[in-house]
């Protein structure tokens, strides 16, 4: 490496020390989260990603979905990243969240906020009794046996119409919400809403991953025999992980009832969680803030590709190119294999690999003086 | 009495669609210890392979069905070793990975299916004899049940002689027993993986074509509704046993039945149930291997 480029590594270095200290980190989380809070506030235009200034309910509510999609794949970091559990059921507790508060709201007199305390006991029995039967076996059957009691759990509410509403969907009764939160013009409480379940949810699962429960689970996901070796329990700390993902997921599922104004039987399904998965690993896997970016990135990319494939410039083209083009699932799907061959670590993984090949150029560099 | 003949015997042609699902999934899950959430794509393809051959010759003919059914084989084998040779080789020993590519695989193929012929699904009749009655026992059994039942019982044959008799299927076994004895030995084991996944993939594209005669329809969803009662039938049967396939496959499907028709619709839901019973009695399946 010639020396006049070094003086410029080191700097960014520096740089990329000074923003790995955990001040610096918690600082700039708040500012994002002061930033994001005042979003609704602001007269904002990003062409090409954004539909709208950021004060039309049409963005908010998009934002706001992005979020929720960001607090669930933190939900299910807590499965996969920290503890690596390859679930395919976790569609299951997010429709238990959404179906839950729609179906209390509508048959009880309860207020929303002991509705929802309701739903999240439910969710917890619920997690902890299938928790326990599929922790039974790991790995590819654990990933198969979630999917088989999610898909009971699809089956079971679209075979009950009186009370899920069926195919149709369930709507929100509103007799017993805030009036703040409905409404199109009150798009921006729900934005608000939204954000603090992700901040909250965020929040938890580091509370979660530094808490003694969550560094066995971190040794779980490393080697399971070890931490058995060690005298530890691997089976309890999994199903503990199991139930805070879960429960956590019914919490998004309610705010997600309240944002949509009702749930439909697409969210108990089997290609809803494995749109969280494509979320977790667009990403990054075994990062909070790479579930975070995913379920921002997605939600954003899965509207983009709607838009672009109902576009006139698609439907213009050969058949060949016009048919894969126009479905966004397509696209997305490729997107989706490109990341896992080419780029392990998701989205994230790209920051820390740049990290990584600098400080090898340093270490390089430390060698040569 | 016929109705309990009648039952039994749908139920043994369901559960021969499962087996020539899951048979492929439990024997590459045996051999390379990947769950492929792409198999029930490989089905739907063969489906459609086959449909749009019958529309084009004729459906009513049996011989056009044959022609059907060695093409959806054909078919299912030629897109499960292009996967296994394009995506998955990439990524030997990292099995989570593995699963990714197969999922990823899995929503961009039906969604492509969803654009080539639409998201409705398409109702198309068999040849005239398959939808004919046969009396046994007093029961009024629809032919095609029979055909499906000798198709899958002709196809375990087909794979256990593969396994047993053959140089590929002797590898094939002695690496489900043991991977790296074999590599140690100077066997290219890569080429069983995907001589495996053909022959999944034509068993799958196979399953395919009888799928579209029993359901009536072919549609993009095809694949993935097959798929789950798959997973649970290798799960119950024990991953990566070949008989331990057909027997869950069999049990499965005749209890499905019964339960759709006894206990007010309730198939998928006790199909569950004894999924969650096996698992709490024996973690690894009826035939399955000691972890």
């Amino acid at each position: 490496m010639s020396t006049a480029s070094a003086p410029r590594p080191a700097r960014l270095a520096r740089l990329r020390a000074f923003l790995a200290r955990p001040v610096v980190r918690r600082v700039a989380a708040v500012l994002l989260v002061v930033l994001l809070a005042v979003l609704p506030l602001l007269n904002l235009t990003i062409p090409g990603v954004l539909p709208g200034p950021t004060y039309t309910p049409g963005t908010l509510q998009l934002l706001a979905l992005g979020l929720l999609f960001a607090a669930l794949a933190l939900s299910y970091h807590v499965l996969f990243g920290a503890t690596g559990l390859l679930s395919f059921g976790h569609a299951l507790y997010f429709a238990i969240g959404a179906y839950g508060l729609g179906i209390v709201l509508e048959s009880t007199e309860l207020p929303l906020v002991p509705a929802i305390g309701v739903v999240l006991v439910a969710a917890l029995v619920i997690a902890a009794a299938l928790g326990a039967i599929s922790l039974r076996v790991t790995g590819i059957s654990f990933a198969m046996v979630t999917l088989a009691f999610a898909q009971a759990g699809s089956v079971l509410i679209r075979r009950s119409p009186a009370v899920t509403g069926g195919d149709e969907g369930l709507p929100l009764a509103v007799e017993h919400i805030p009036g703040f939160f409905v409404g199109v013009l009150n798009t921006r409480n729900l934005y608000w809403l939204a954000l603090a379940v992700a901040v909250v949810v965020f929040l938890l699962v580091g509370w979660f991953e530094r808490s003694r429960a969550g560094h066995v689970a971190h040794a779980v996901r490393e080697n399971e025999t070890r931490v058995r070796v060690l005298g530890m329990r691997p089976f309890t700390v999994k199903l503990i992980a199991f139930v805070v993902g879960s429960v956590l997921a019914a919490l998004v599922g309610t705010a997600y009832l309240l944002l949509q104004s009702g749930v439909n039987p697409r969210a108990a399904s089997s290609d809803f969680t494995l749109t969280i998965l494509v979320i977790v690993v667009l990403g990054g896997v075994g990062s909070r803030w790479g579930a975070v970016i995913g379920g921002i990135v997605y939600t954003l990319l899965d509207q983009r590709l709607t838009a672009l494939a109902s576009s006139d410039a698609i439907d213009a083209l050969p058949d060949v190119l016009r048919v894969p083009l126009s479905e966004p699932l397509f696209l997305l799907g490729t997107l989706f294999i490109l990341v896992v061959l080419f780029l392990p670590g998701g989205i994230v993984g790209l920051t820390r690999r740049g990290r990584r090949a600098e400080s090898a150029a340093r270490d390089e560099l430390e060698e040569v003086a | 009495m016929s109705t309990v003949v009648l039952l039994l015997i749908t139920g043994l042609g369901l559960g021969a669609l499962y087996f020539l699902v899951a048979s492929g999934l439990s024997l590459i899950y045996g051999l390379m210890g990947v769950l492929n959430f792409a198999h029930g794509s490989f089905l739907t393809i063969g489906a459609f392979a086959g449909y749009e051959l019958s529309r084009r010759l004729g459906a009513e003919s049996i011989g056009v069905f044959v022609l059907a059914l060695l093409l959806g084989a054909l078919v299912g084998a030629v897109v499960a070793a292009l996967t296994e040779l394009l995506l998955i080789r990439r990524l030997y020993e990292r099995h989570i990975e593995q699963v990714l590519v197969t999922v990823g695989l899995a929503l961009a193929s039906v969604a492509l299916f969803d654009g080539i012929w639409g998201t409705d699904p398409i109702y198309l009749a068999g040849p005239p004899w398959f939808d004919q009655t046969t009396e046994i026992l007093g029961a009024r059994v629809p032919n095609d049940r029979f055909v499906l039942i000798l198709v899958a019982v002709l196809v375990l044959l087909a794979i256990v002689g593969f396994l047993r008799f053959t140089r590929y299927g002797l590898i094939v076994r002695a690496g489900v027993e043991n991977r790296s004895m074999v590599t140690a030995l100077g066997i290219d084991v890569r080429r069983a993986f995907t001589v495996v996944f053909a022959i999944g993939g034509a068993a799958a594209g196979m399953g395919g074509v009888l799928a579209s005669q029993y359901f009536g329809y072919v549609a993009p969803t095809l694949g993935a509704s097959v798929l789950i009662f798959a997973f649970i039938v290798t799960v119950i049967g024990g991953l990566g046993s070949l008989p331990g396939a057909a027997i869950a496959s069999v049990v499965v499907a005749v209890l499905q039945q019964f339960a759709n028709f006894y206990a007010g619709g309730t198939g998928d839901l006790v199909v569950v149930l004894l999924l969650a019973l096996v698992l709490l009695v024996r973690p690894r399946g009826l035939l399955g291997r000691r972890a």
